[in-house]
C-alpha cells in the first residue's frame, strides 16, 4: 500500500522505566501468573485444612523463630531495595554497584535462614499431607527466593563489566521490582505456615 | 532519560521504497542455514512452526480417534485390546487438548497479533521461540513414550487414586503429568508476550477501542491462561511428587484428599475450555466482518461478553464434580452459574447473527465455516445447558452424551472457526489462495461426516452407554448407531485429507493472494503476503476501527525509526501514543539451548529427584547465555 508519514518519532528516547517500559509489563505478567500459582497453593492448604478433624497432622506446628527472622529480614530489605531504585533512576553508577551487592547478600543470607526453616518445620513431606503441603509452599516461595538471588547476582556482576550501559538500569529498576514481589508474596505464607497450625 | 539519537544512523525518514524495503529485510530477516533456522525469533517463523506442529498433533490425535471408532463400530471387536484402547482415548483427548488446541489457537495469535497491531516482532521475542521449543519437545516426549508402551492411559484428567502409584506403578501417569508441565511453560510464556505485545506494541493511534475483535478474544485468552494455568501446574507436580517422593497430597490414610485433584484440575480446566472457545469466537468476529461487507454489530458488546465470559469461566468448575456429592446449596450455585455463562455467549451469537442480516454476505468458503460454526456451537450449548442442571448431569454423566456434548462445543466452537480461519489467513502466511472449490468439498464433508459422527453420540449416552469401554456386548443394542456414528468420523476424517491436499495443491499451484485478497478492514492486510521479516517498512497509524476501510488507497504512517538495528515503537497502554524506540531482540540459539536444558530436567525429574539438583546448572547456564549482552548495538546505549 502506498504511504503518507503523518508524524515522526525520531526524537523518542530508546529505554524508559516503569509501565512505559515492554519489560516491567512482562515483569508485571508473570508476577500476576506466578501470584496466582500461589493463591492456588494457599487454597489447597486451606482445603486440606478443612477436611482434616485434626490441624497440623502429626505434628507440632513450625518454630516460630527462622519463619519470623525471615519476615524481618524481608521488611527491612525493602529499604536497600528503594534504595537500588533510586540510584538505578538517577544512573548513579556506584551507587547501584552498592546496592546490587547488598541485596544480593541480602538474598544469600535469607537463603541460609530459608535452610533452617526447613529444618525446622517440624514435619516430613512425606509425613502427612500437612507435611506435603507446607513443603510443596515453602518449596514454591524458595524457588522465586532462589531466581531472583540469582538474577540479582548475574545482574551485579554484568554492573561491574562494561556492558553497564544506561539502559541497564532499566533492567535494575526491574529487578528491584520483583523483589517487592517476593517480599509481598512472603508475608501471607508467613501467616500461613507459621500462625495458622497454632490457631 | 538518554535521547541516543546518534546523528549518523540511518532512520527510516530518508530511505523509501525498494531501498527501505531491503535495508529492513536485512536487519530483521532470520539468519541462512540450519542454525540460522535453529536460532530466529521472527513471530512469523515462530508462529508458522508452531501452527503446522499443532496441525501435526492434530493428524496424530486423529488417527486416534479413527482407531477408537474402527474399534467401537461393532460389538466385541478386537482390533484394539482393553489396555491399548485405554492408552489411545487418553492419548486422544491429551493431545487435542493440549498439543493442538489450546497451541494451534495461540499460535494464529503469534503469527497475526503482532501484524493486526501493527508492529514488527512479537513482545519477547526469545521467550517466544523458547516456547515453541518447550511445546515440541513436550509433544514429542508423550509420543514418543507412547510408542514404547508408556503413554498415559488415566484419562485425560488422569484422576486419582487411578493415577497415583498404587494403581498406576508403570511411568505411564508421569509422563502424561510432565507434558502438562511443558505444554503450559509453553502457553504462559505466550500469554505474556501476548499481553505485552497488545498492551505496549500497539500502533499510535490504536486505542482500546479500536483493537481487532480477533485480538481482544486473544487478550482475554492470555489472561485466561495466566490465571487457570497455574492450577494445573500446581496439581501434576503435586502428583508427579506423590509417585515419586511419596508426599501424601492423595492419599487419605494421611490426611490427602482426592477430591483435591478434581478440583485443581477442573480450575484449570473448566476455564480451558474457554481458552479454547475465546480464540474461535475471535476468529469468527473477523471473518464475518469481511465477508458479511460491514464491521460487526455490537463491537463493545462482543468486548465486554468476552470479558464476562473469561470472568464467569473460573466459577464453574464444579460443574464436572456433580457426582462427588457436593452439599446442595454448592451444587445449586454451579448450576446457576454454568446456567449464567450462556448469556454472553448468546449475545455474541446475537451480534454475529444481525451482522450477517445487515451486511451483504458472501458466501465463500470461510463464512461457510462461521455458519457451520453457529449451527454446530449452538446445539452443543444447548445440551450445556442441559447438562448444568444437577439431574440430567446425574443421570448423563461419564456417558456418550458428555461426549457428545463436549465435542459439539470444542469441534463446533473452536474447529470450525479455526477451519475457516486457515482458508481465511493462509493466503495471507503463504501468499497463495486455497481452491475455493474444494474448499466448499471440505466444508460440506467436515459439517455432514461431524453430524452424522457425534449426534448419534447423544442418544448413546441417553440410552446407557458409558464413555471409556473399549467394547460392548451384542445385547446392548448400541451397534447401529455406533456403526453409524463410525461412518461419520471417517467422513469427518476424510474432510481433513481434502485440507491437506487442498493445502499442499496452493502452495504448488495455488492462485497469488496479492496484499489483500479479501479486500478486509484490519493491518494484517496492509503488507505483502507473505509479510517482509519486518512485517511493515513504516509503522502505520491508526485512526479508524476498520483502517483499510477507512483510509483508502494511502496508509499512514510513522517515520523515525532505524533501519540499522532491530527496532520496535512502544506506545501508551489506553491511547496507544507513541512513547518509546526500543529494542528488539536479535536471532539467538540460547532459547533453544535453554529448551534442551529445561527438557532434561524435566524428563529427568520424573525418574529421581536428584534430577532437580543437577538439572538446575545447565539451566541458569543457559540462561545467563540468553540473557549476557552480546555487545551489539542496541544492547550498549
Amino acid at each position: 500500500m502506498r504511504q503518507t508519514i503523518v508524524r515522526s518519532v525520531a526524537e523518542l528516547p530508546t529505554y524508559g522505566y516503569g509501565p512505559r517500559s515492554g519489560p516491567w509489563w512482562g515483569a508485571m505478567g508473570f508476577m500476576a501468573l506466578e501470584g496466582m500459582g500461589f493463591a492456588i497453593a494457599i487454597g489447597a492448604y486451606l482445603y486440606l485444612y478443612a477436611v482434616n478433624p485434626n490441624w497440623p497432622i502429626g505434628a507440632l506446628p513450625p518454630d516460630l523463630w527462622p519463619g519470623t527472622t525471615e519476615t524481618a529480614v524481608y521488611l527491612l530489605s525493602i529499604i536497600p531495595n528503594e534504595i537500588t531504585n533510586r540510584a538505578a533512576h538517577r544512573q548513579d553508577l556506584a551507587k547501584v554497584r552498592a546496592g546490587l551487592v547488598v541485596m544480593a547478600l541480602i538474598g544469600i543470607a535469607l537463603l541460609v535462614l530459608r535452610g533452617f526453616e526447613f529444618a525446622h518445620l517440624n514435619t516430613r513431606w512425606d509425613n502427612s499431607a500437612y507435611g506435603s503441603i507446607v513443603w510443596l509452599i515453602l518449596g514454591l516461595h524458595t524457588t522465586h527466593l532462589a531466581t531472583d538471588v540469582g538474577d540479582t547476582v548475574v545482574l551485579a556482576v554484568l554492573m561491574f563489566t562494561r556492558h553497564a550501559k544506561p539502559r541497564r538500569f532499566s533492567d535494575v529498576t526491574d529487578n528491584v521490582f520483583y523483589w517487592n514481589f517476593v517480599v509481598l508474596a512472603w508475608l501471607p505464607l508467613y501467616v500461613l505456615l507459621d500462625w495458622v497450625p497454632r490457631l | 532519560m538518554s535521547m541516543a539519537a546518534e546523528p549518523n544512523e540511518l532512520r527510516d525518514d530518508v530511505l523509501n521504497g525498494l531501498q527501505l524495503s531491503t535495508q529492513l529485510e536485512r536487519v530483521w530477516r532470520t539468519p541462512s542455514g540450519l542454525f540460522g533456522a535453529l536460532m530466529s525469533v521472527d513471530h512469523k517463523v515462530v508462529g508458522r512452526r508452531y501452527i503446522v506442529t499443532a496441525f501435526a498433533f492434530l493428524l496424530l490425535g486423529g488417527v486416534l480417534a479413527i482407531l477408537m471408532r474402527v474399534q467401537l463400530a461393532g460389538p466385541e471387536k478386537t482390533f484394539l485390546s482393553a489396555d491399548k484402547y485405554n492408552q489411545i482415548f487418553t492419548m486422544h483427548g491429551s493431545t487435542m487438548m493440549f498439543l493442538f488446541a489450546v497451541p494451534v489457537m495461540e499460535a494464529f495469535a503469534v503469527y497475526l497479533v503482532p501484524l493486526m497491531v501493527g508492529t514488527r516482532n512479537i513482545a519477547f521475542p526469545r521467550l517466544n521461540a523458547f516456547s515453541y521449543w518447550m511445546f515440541l519437545f513436550g509433544g514429542c516426549f508423550l509420543w514418543i513414550s507412547f510408542l514404547f508402551n508408556v503413554g498415559p492411559d488415566v484419562g485425560w484428567f488422569a484422576y486419582v487414586p487411578l493415577s497415583n502409584l498404587q494403581f498406576t506403578p508403570t511411568k505411564r501417569a508421569d509422563v502424561w503429568a510432565q507434558m502438562i508441565t511443558f505444554t503450559e511453560v509453553a502457553a504462559l510464556a505466550v500469554s505474556v508476550e501476548i499481553v505485552v505485545t497488545v498492551f505496549k506494541l500497539r500502533a499510535p493511534g490504536m486505542t482500546l477501542d479500536r483493537i481487532p475483535l480477533f485480538v481482544w478474544a486473544m487478550l482475554v485468552t492470555s489472561f485466561l491462561v495466566m490465571f487457570a494455568m497455574p492450577s494445573i501446574m500446581v496439581a501434576s507436580t503435586s502428583l508427579i511428587l506423590d509417585r515419586l517422593v511419596n508426599t501424601r497430597f492423595y492419599d487419605p490414610s494421611s490426611g490427602g484428599h482426592p477430591l483435591l485433584w478434581q478440583h485443581l484440575f477442573w480450575f484449570f480446566g473448566h476455564p480451558e475450555v474457554y481458552i479454547i472457545f475465546i480464540p474461535g469466537t475471535g476468529m469468527v468476529s473477523a471473518i464475518l466482518a469481511t465477508f458479511a461487507r460491514r464491521p460487526v454489530i455490537g463491537y463493545p458488546v462482543i468486548i465486554l461478553s468476552l470479558i464476562a465470559t473469561g470472568f464467569l469461566s473460573f466459577g464453574l468448575w464444579v460443574h464436572h464434580m456433580f457426582v462427588t456429592g457436593l452439599p446442595q446449596l454448592g451444587a445449586g450455585l454451579f448450576t446457576a452459574s454454568s446456567m449464567l455463562i450462556a448469556v454472553p455467549s448468546g449475545l455474541q451469537i446475537f451480534c454475529w447473527l444481525a451482522t450477517l442480516w445487515d451486511g451483504r454476505p458472501v458466501y465463500r468458503t470461510p463464512l461457510l465455516f462461521v455458519i457451520g460454526f453457529i449451527v454446530i456451537f449452538v446445539l452443543g450449548g444447548l445440551s450445556g445447558v442441559m447438562v448444568a442442571s444437577v439431574p440430567i448431569d446425574t443421570q448423563v454423566h461419564d456417558t456418550y452424551f458428555v461426549v457428545a456434548h463436549f465435542h459439539y462445543v470444542l469441534i463446533g466452537g473452536a474447529v470450525f472457526p479455526l477451519l475457516g480461519a486457515v482458508y481465511y489467513w493462509l493466503p495471507k502466511i503463504t501468499g497463495r489462495m486455497l481452491s475455493e472449490r474444494l474448499g466448499r468439498w471440505n466444508f460440506w464433508l467436515a459439517f455432514v461426516g461431524f453430524n452424522i459422527a457425534f449426534f448419534p453420540m447423544h442418544i448413546l449416552g441417553l440410552i446407557g452407554m458409558p464413555r471409556r469401554v473399549y467394547t460392548y456386548t451384542a445385547e446392548m443394542d448400541w451397534a447401529h448407531l455406533n456403526l453409524l456414528s463410525s461412518g461419520g468420523a471417517l467422513l469427518f476424517a476424510l474432510s481433513f485429507a481434502l485440507l491437506l491436499v487442498n493445502v499442499i495443491y496452493s502452495l504448488r499451484k495455488g492462485e497469488l493472494a496479492g496484499d489483500n485478497p479479501w479486500s478486509a478492514s484490519t493491518l494484517e492486510w496492509a503488507t505483502t503476503s507473505p509479510p517482509p521479516p519486518q512485517g511493515f517498512d513504516r509503522i502505520p497509524v491508526v485512526k479508524h476501527r476498520d483502517p483499510l476501510w477507512a483510509d483508502g488507497e494511502s496508509l499512514p504512517v510513522v517515520a523515525g525509526l532505524s533501519v540499522e538495528r532491530r527496532e520496535v515503537l512502544l506506545t501508551s497502554l489506553a491511547e496507544a501514543e507513541p512513547q518509546i524506540r526500543e529494542a528488539s531482540p536479535e536471532p539467538s540459539i540460547w532459547p533453544l539451548l535453554t529448551a534442551v536444558a529445561t527438557t532434561v530436567f524435566f524428563i529427568g525429574s520424573i525418574f529421581t529427584p536428584w534430577a532437580v539438583l543437577w538439572g538446575t546448572p545447565p539451566m541458569a547456564v543457559t540462561l545467563i547465555g540468553w540473557f549476557w549482552p552480546t555487545g551489539s548495538k542496541e544492547d550498549e546505549e
